[in-house]
């Protein structure tokens, strides 16, 4: 059953739930950040719009620095901004940054400990009709092996904004994922969100099967544990959006109690979201693990959801896994 | 203002010191850069004895002027010259590259008070100097108060092949950071030999003048020459200003001098030996 103290949106399973895609929450939280906080700048490597930083620009232009498409001189600006006594946000596609700026974040943002904000946008496959080269699979991986840095990956809109003003209260670097299609809005302004902190969605009394999930991949999940009750299969959901620190005891509670764990993610499953919960429940607490995602391929290009459905990023697909992994259970 | 004749010889008695420990941290170290650093003590010499408002008692002061060193390699110059002036003891100089010790091969700015950044992947300096030069003008238009401070750029003549050079070269351009003032070591060297055979640089006067920067070529060994360049940059009120220093690779040791082998390698126990009373007897020429 649904987690009631997720507070989840009224319209969580209707046909009507609101869509937004993350990217509009960097947009409305980067304005609230900016508001709290006169520190607060947002840099652009000329994708305003598609970033959302438009937002912030339209509010505070003063504070809002177009950078060119320089995502290399974008990441070492703002970790001399953040010397200076900013708190730079840094927006482009996550396939430029930190896909292309990955060595000037480790040394000057990531080893100085500068608290500049990087966000990644158009991450996942749904970036869709784009193709390979802007659908950024990897960042996760590069990003969650820097000593001290923050990994978020929100599940919906409402999740990001709040995330975007967390990170503006770390003082630290934080990696923030974006993604450019409309998904469903499931969470409300009242679902708890904190850096560190998973969010049980479903959750049940004997449940055979936990399925772990981060970004707009968790709405998937959620449908899929519906259909499994609804066959008499209980499961738990639970959404992990900071991926890095993990919330360890929850996940280690999850595999505890379920016996078998899925992970779900739009990203490779090497070095990512699965990765991360593989290499912790492997040192305490191994159980049957599949990891849904990207199987080391790249994407290409097509609608959204044609390309989700293809990786096997749809609530069908983590239904099925369930099933298959529940079998496999019984069968050993 | 000029500098008096006693005044210059108390600078270039430092720049001395400086080189001198230079080659006692290196040979004792058993690694690291020679040439550059040697070459570079002149320049250190002239920031942090004169150019820089600074106080190495107070090393987090918010009114000081920075100094970004882009080519970290050279940070034996970087720490011979904070310990000259006073930010710690010049013995402290001896464990450079020791396990343990504050001063790494490459400087890292939150191991050692008076580093204002880390730094060693080379192409990131002007940047992070352009990003706090930005952020001070930005502070001077939202307070409405004026600050003296200057942002100044070490830089490499070999890492002006580092693209992330030019994207802040256009950024400092397009901003008119007259507030930031690079300085490039126009030594001509790099490690795989000289940069005109590696990748010609030339004409680097012009790219920056390209790229609406303010252009100042200078003697980089000649102590007062190079005060007055920082002067004429400081009074440039519409653009950024780079100032070219020519100087002579392994400067102050003349067996060395202009050698692209001693980029990268330091001298053994012997050759710090002699390298030392070379040291001296330039001084006794002088």
């Amino acid at each position: 059953m649904l987690n009631p103290d997720a507070k989840l949106s009224d319209k969580i399973f209707a046909d009507d739930i609101p869509q937004a895609a993350t990217r509009d929450g960097f947009g409305t939280g980067s304005v609230e950040a900016g508001k709290a906080d006169a520190r607060v700048v947002v840099l652009s490597a000329d994708l305003k719009e598609s970033t959302r930083a438009e937002q912030f620009e339209k509010e505070f232009p003063e504070r809002f620095i177009e950078m060119g498409v320089a995502e290399q001189n974008m990441a070492t600006v703002a970790a001399g901004m953040a010397e200076a006594g900013k708190i730079p946000f840094i927006t482009s596609y996550a396939a430029f940054s930190p896909g292309r700026n990955y060595e000037q974040i480790r040394t000057t943002i990531a080893l100085n400990a500068m608290p500049v904000k990087i966000c990644g946008m158009h991450a996942g496959v749904s970036v869709g009709p784009d193709g390979a080269t802007h659908q950024m699979l990897e960042d996760i991986g590069m990003m969650r092996m820097l000593p001290g840095m923050i990994v978020i990956s929100p599940g919906d809109a409402e999740e990001a904004r709040k995330a975007v003003i967390a990170a503006a209260k770390h003082d630290g670097p934080v990696y923030l994922r974006f993604g450019r299609a409309a998904t469903p809005t499931f969470t409300t302004g009242e679902t708890p969100f904190s850096i560190g902190k998973a969010l049980v969605l479903w959750k049940s009394d004997a449940p055979k099967v936990a399925i772990l999930s981060t970004g707009s991949m968790s709405y998937a999940a959620l449908v899929a544990a519906k259909v499994l009750a609804e066959g008499g299969v209980e499961s738990i959901v639970l959404h992990i959006p900071t991926i890095k620190p993990l919330d360890g005891q929850a996940v280690l509670e999850a595999a505890k109690r379920a016996g078998c764990v899925i992970t779900v993610e739009e990203h490779q499953t090497a070095g990512g979201f699965g990765g991360a919960i593989a290499e912790f429940l492997s040192e305490y607490h191994p159980v049957p693990l599949r990891r849904l995602g990207v199987q080391d391929m790249f994407g290409q290009s097509g609608a959204p959801d044609e390309l989700l459905q293809h990786y096997g990023l749809d609530a069908l697909h983590i239904e099925e896994k369930a099933r298959e992994l529940i079998r496999y259970i019984l069968q050993s | 203002m000029a500098l008096s004749e006693a005044e210059i010889q108390t600078l270039e008695q430092h720049a001395r010191d400086i080189r001198e420990t230079i080659i006692r941290s290196l040979v004792n170290a058993g690694s690291g850069h020679t040439a550059g650093p040697l070459d570079m003590a002149d320049i250190f010499t002239a920031f942090y004895f004169h150019i820089l408002n600074h106080d190495p008692k107070k090393p987090d002061w918010e009114e000081r002027d920075r100094l970004i060193l882009s080519n970290g390699h050279i940070a034996p110059v970087l720490y011979a010259t904070l310990a000259h002036a006073g930010y710690f003891l010049v013995e402290e100089c001896l464990t450079l590259r020791k396990f343990g010790s504050r001063l790494q091969g490459h400087p890292e700015r939150l191991r050692l008070p008076g580093l204002e950044t880390t730094s060693g992947p080379l192409g990131e300096g002007l940047s992070q100097a352009a990003g706090q030069a930005y952020a001070f003008r930005m502070d001077e238009m939202m307070s409405g108060r004026t600050t003296s401070r200057h942002v100044y750029c070490l830089m490499s003549d070999g890492e002006q092949e580092e693209g992330n050079t030019w994207e802040a070269a256009m950024f400092a351009g397009k901003n008119k950071l007259h507030n930031l003032i690079a300085v490039m070591d126009r030594n001509n060297i790099q490690i795989d030999g000289n940069t005109e055979d590696v990748m010609p640089l030339e004409p680097l006067a012009d790219k920056y003048r390209a790229f609406n920067w303010h252009v100042i070529e200078v003697n980089g060994n000649d102590i007062p020459a190079f005060i007055a360049a920082v002067e004429e940059a400081k009074a440039i009120a519409e653009k950024p200003t780079i100032i070219i220093a020519h100087t002579i690779a392994g400067k102050g040791v003349p067996e060395i001098e202009g050698d692209y082998r001693w980029h990268g390698k330091p001298p053994t126990k012997e050759e710090g030996e002699r390298f030392l009373r070379e040291i001296q007897n330039v001084e006794n020429r002088m």
